[in-house]
């Protein structure tokens, strides 16, 4: 088995709230230097750069899960992710489908722009994507695990979007791959409060959204290979496979 | 008040927890937040809201809330008219806005 090292929560520029140096070549950049092994690209409502960082982090040998960071009907922010470009895609029709569609003003929330390799822009997207969608939770975590994704709650201990402020506490039933929580708490004061989380696997990430934020919080993978398979069976904890942090 | 009352006089629907009618109402409380609804709401309030979520119910029986109201025509998920009708409480709903049922509401119970 070997260790590998995981932020899964990274916004690009795309996002409002992602700093415009956040483009694919400086996250890959940032990326090999903190020694990220995997590296989850979750913009607010938008898979949309995953696809080319996966690409360009795959020629450094790093392992990119694509997806997004989707705001609930309840304003809960979740991350999702998913295996192939097929199923990427049809999220991200889905996402386009039921996010509601404010017009963007850059000047208040920033461009939300997609770029290529070399950081020319090849799309702005026109909707505000920090909007929520007009689906529930559980509708949102239904349709992830019908794209065979992964679903997990982004944040769970914060303030603002999460699953305590939004709902007042996680709904013990959740059907979660995991439950991430920020990195200004551990796992041990999260059970403290909620000791009926203790069955959950929990992971914790960086949230960057500026390219110095990458790999200041990172989980540890214990798997076999870097492949979604693998990470999935880390997040059940399977076969000796495990995520800690 | 009661919460029965309440129902006549606003024309509210009833969409379950019919065991908590006769409820006696003691105020309101109007946020969308549940964290803050789980800190800051007072035992007796009508609680106006437009989650559906079945939290709501588990937070209106640990506050012991007189009864919800979902607002903007908002209907519970199905789960959460199940709670309410274990619970005992009361969950309704309105076409009107927050800001029109709060004013009505104010007007009653001030």
């Amino acid at each position: 088995m070997q260790q590998y090292r995981a932020d899964l929560h990274i916004h690009t520029l795309l996002s409002p709230c992602g700093d415009l140096e956040m483009s694919p070549a400086n996250i890959v950049e940032a990326a090999v230097q903190k020694k990220i092994d995997i590296l989850g690209i979750t913009d607010h409502n938008s898979t949309k750069h995953a696809l080319l960082i996966q690409k360009m982090a795959a020629e450094k040998g790093i392992f990119t899960l694509c997806g997004a960071e989707v705001t609930t009907r309840e304003e809960v922010h979740c991350l999702a992710f998913f295996e192939n470009v097929d199923t990427l895609a049809q999220f991200q029709q889905y996402l386009d489908e039921h996010i509601a569609k404010v017009k963007n003003n850059p000047k208040y929330f920033g461009h939300q722009v997609v770029v290529d390799e070399e950081e020319m822009i090849v799309e702005e997207v026109e909707h505000l994507l920090i909007s929520a969608l007009d689906q529930s939770l559980e509708q949102i975590q239904r349709k992830v695990h019908e794209l065979d994704g992964l679903f997990i709650p982004a944040h769970i201990d914060r303030p603002k979007y999460s699953l305590t402020s939004q709902l007042g506490f996680v709904p013990p039933d959740i059907k979660a791959d995991a439950l991430e929580i920020s990195r200004h708490t551990s796992k041990e004061e999260v059970l403290k409060k909620f000791p009926y989380l203790e069955a959950f696997t929990f992971t914790s990430s960086s949230d960057a959204h500026f390219p110095a934020d990458i790999g200041t919080k990172v989980c540890l993978f214990e798997i076999e290979a870097l492949s979604f398979k693998e990470i999935k069976m880390a997040l059940r904890g399977e076969d000796g496979r495990k995520v800690s942090f | 008040m009661n919460v029965q009352q309440l129902i006549e006089k606003l024309e509210l629907r009833v969409f379950g927890g019919e065991q908590g009618l006769q409820n006696t109402i003691t105020g309101g409380y109007v946020s969308d937040l549940l964290s803050d609804v789980m800190g800051n709401s007072d035992t007796g309030q009508v609680w106006l809201t437009l989650q559906t979520h079945k939290n709501v119910m588990a937070i209106a029986s640990l506050k012991d809330l007189a009864a919800i109201i979902l607002v903007n025509n908002h209907k519970p998920d199905e789960d959460t008219l199940n709670q309410a009708n274990e619970e005992g409480i009361p969950l309704l709903g309105t076409d009107m806005s927050t800001f029109e049922i709060t004013g009505k509401l104010y007007e009653l119970l001030k």
